[in-house]
């Protein structure tokens, strides 16, 4: 069997004089859970329905089992589609919403009801199977559709925002209950997904997408580690950023001096390939791994700047600061927060922010 | 109470008054043992048994029932197919098509009438109960395509591709999904395309032929020799078949 379960090549879908999707490729794996991330108008939507065929592509293929399925019809795809809004037949009982697609494929009576029996076991629905969809809660509705489309045992599940209506809570629980069956089932999720969370924590990759344009694709690490371009750090999870140009290169390592801290020390960080001196770079820092003290003398860390703290937001596990490093740039650090020992800034004090060379990203666009 | 709802309250009795008091005289009246209407003179259900010896009436009530079926089924038809295409598959035009579909709910019903007399002795066709029933399913298409269109607006339209998503064809999507949805909202389209079938005057009036005398048209050419107690009981029977289908036809859609 081929190794790809669903492949992408170079498709492309208009929506008026939008490029809804733009030349995008892409090897989706088999067993993969595989989340397709960004705002809302990046096209995400439009390539999920154009997996299940309700819409086609005006250029490129879309292979799935290693078959192009251009212009088969959403009833004859080996995928099923759990919808933004479930779209649970109102007029039929959970059991009938489940059964629907084996009836449609004929299958005997004896094998639907044990199917049936099958899936609601799986998402622990057992007992409920003769209330209508409008006597269930959000997140047991939402059981009922992923329910409603495994029973087929597609080849691919997409899910379009799969956790969006339901609330925080049950999102989180949402969240390792999906991961959990498709791990049960090993069948490829693709899901569509706005919230960068539910991709991180659910996926095995992640494809980040931007007004049609597939930007950067890779497992949750990767992505998150490593962005490849400014949008993806600041879209997935916070960044600082700070600009500057190269002012020397020794081996991997590079100086950067910030165009915005034109008095302070140049940093060092790792250097981009092909940067030379003189070329533009950007390094994005996540705010959890900045050091902040109010120590001069610091060892272990390559750079630090000088800055001073505007705002002390306390969430609990953690303490954001806001820090001012200059009259225009400001950046955030998240501090975990420990025991009564801790150091604890307060607005107005001046701090030193350290990190390590290779903390940062450096970006050279 | 507040002096608001009792000026309130006073308006919506003055309004059912207006409304109601004249049935309610009609088929207080209609029980009336007097011959001359004005005046009470004890209770008698004797025109009720004079309209169940009316032979021309109750051939008048068979024709109406034939009319209203058929036109009512013909309606119902066209009409859920207009509302379904109209709704589902955008085209080019679409608003034109509805606004001339949707013309009969608006043109005085007289200009409907003569307009079909018309077109019908242009086209050869012998004015009988078939062009009623045509006449009828004119005014009746809108009033369906009206209640099933918006009933399908309120259907969520991922519903139908769920349905294709899990392996039906459009025509097992629409029958194993949308139609059980839209039941409600035919059922009550029918009842009340029905009713006014059996109402209708003006239109049956200009397009009925000899031997295809209806209902209405039969109470008229009765009132015309003068207002007898039977027109009273005749009137009491229509006033409360229509109440209760319109009633029926209303429950059927809020469900």
């Amino acid at each position: 069997m081929a190794e790809s379960s669903v492949e992408l090549r170079d498709v492309s879908k208009r929506h008026g004089d939008t490029r809804a999707v733009d030349r995008v490729s892409l090897v989706i794996r088999r067993g993969e859970f595989f989340a397709i991330l960004g705002p809302s108008g990046s096209g995400k939507t439009t390539l999920l329905r154009m997996l299940a065929g309700f819409e086609s592509p005006d250029a490129g293929d879309i292979l799935i089992d290693g078959r192009s399925v251009r212009g088969v019809p959403p009833n004859q795809r080996p995928v099923n589609l759990v919808f933004q809004t479930y779209a649970l037949f109102p007029h039929l009982t959970v059991a009938g919403n489940i059964a629907f697609g084996l009836e449609m494929r004929r299958l005997p009576r004896a094998d639907i009801a044990a199917r049936v029996e099958e899936a609601l076991d799986m998402v622990r629905l057992q007992g409920k199977q003769d209330r209508l969809p409008a006597q269930l809660s959000g997140g047991e509705q939402q059981r009922v559709a992923v329910a409603r489309a495994l029973v087929n045992r597609p080849a691919v599940l997409l899910l379009d925002e799969p956790l969006g209506a339901l609330d925080q809570q049950l999102r989180t629980d949402m969240q390792v209950e999906l991961k959990t069956i498709q791990e049960r089932v090993g069948l490829t999720f693709i899901c569509v997904t706005h919230h960068q969370e539910e991709a991180l924590t659910m996926s095995d990759r992640v494809a980040v997408m931007r007004q049609g344009r597939l930007l950067q694709v890779g497992s949750p690490r990767d992505i998150y580690e490593a962005p490849q371009s400014a949008f993806v750090a600041n879209f997935i999870g916070r960044s600082n950023s700070l600009t500057g140009r190269i002012e020397m290169v020794s081996g991997l390592r590079c100086t950067v001096r910030a165009a915005d801290l034109p008095a302070a020390d140049p940093v060092v960080a790792a250097c981009p390939a092909g940067a030379g001196i003189g070329s533009p770079a950007t390094l994005m820092l996540r705010p959890e791994r900045l050091h902040l003290s109010a120590d001069v003398q610091v060892d272990g860390y390559d750079n630090m700047l000088p800055a001073r703290v505007s705002k002390a937001i306390y969430n609990g596990s953690e303490t954001q600061y806001l820090l001012a490093l200059s009259d225009r740039l400001s950046w955030q650090v998240l501090i975990p927060n420990a025991g009564n020992g801790q150091k604890r800034f307060q607005p107005g004090e001046s701090v030193f922010l350290r990190w390590r060379a290779d903390e940062a990203v450096v970006l050279s666009e | 109470m507040s002096r608001k709802h009792t000026w309130l309250l006073s308006a919506s009795v003055a309004n059912l008054v207006f409304l109601y008091a004249p049935i309610v005289v009609l088929i207080l009246f209609s029980f009336n043992a007097s011959r001359l209407s004005a005046t009470w003179q004890g209770f008698t259900l004797e025109w009720y048994r004079l309209l169940l010896e009316d032979e021309a009436l109750r051939l008048s009530v068979q024709n109406s029932l034939v009319v209203a079926v058929v036109s009512t089924v013909v309606a119902t038809g066209l009409g859920v197919c207009a509302a379904v295409g109209l709704e589902r598959h955008p085209f080019r035009g679409r608003e034109v098509v509805e606004g001339a579909m949707l013309l009969p709910l608006v043109i005085p019903e007289i200009m409907m009438g003569v307009s079909l007399m018309l077109f019908f002795l242009l086209v050869k066709l012998p004015l009988s109960l078939i062009t009623v029933a045509i006449g009828h399913a004119a005014f009746n298409v809108p009033i369906v395509l009206v209640i099933v269109r918006a009933r399908l607006r309120k259907l969520d339209p991922s519903l139908e591709e769920a349905a294709r998503d899990l392996g039906a064809t459009p025509w097992q999507a629409f029958r194993r999904v949308t139609w059980p949805l839209l039941m409600p909202a035919v059922a009550g389209s029918v009842l009340l395309a029905f009713t006014v079938s059996l109402d209708d005057f003006i239109v049956t009036f200009f397009t009925a032929g000899p031997g295809s005398t209806t209902l209405p048209l039969y109470v008229y050419s009765m009132v015309k020799s003068g207002v007898t107690p039977t027109i009273n009981a005749l009137s009491a029977i229509l006033v409360l078949v229509s109440m209760a289908l319109i009633g029926a036809s209303l429950a059927l859609q809020r469900r």
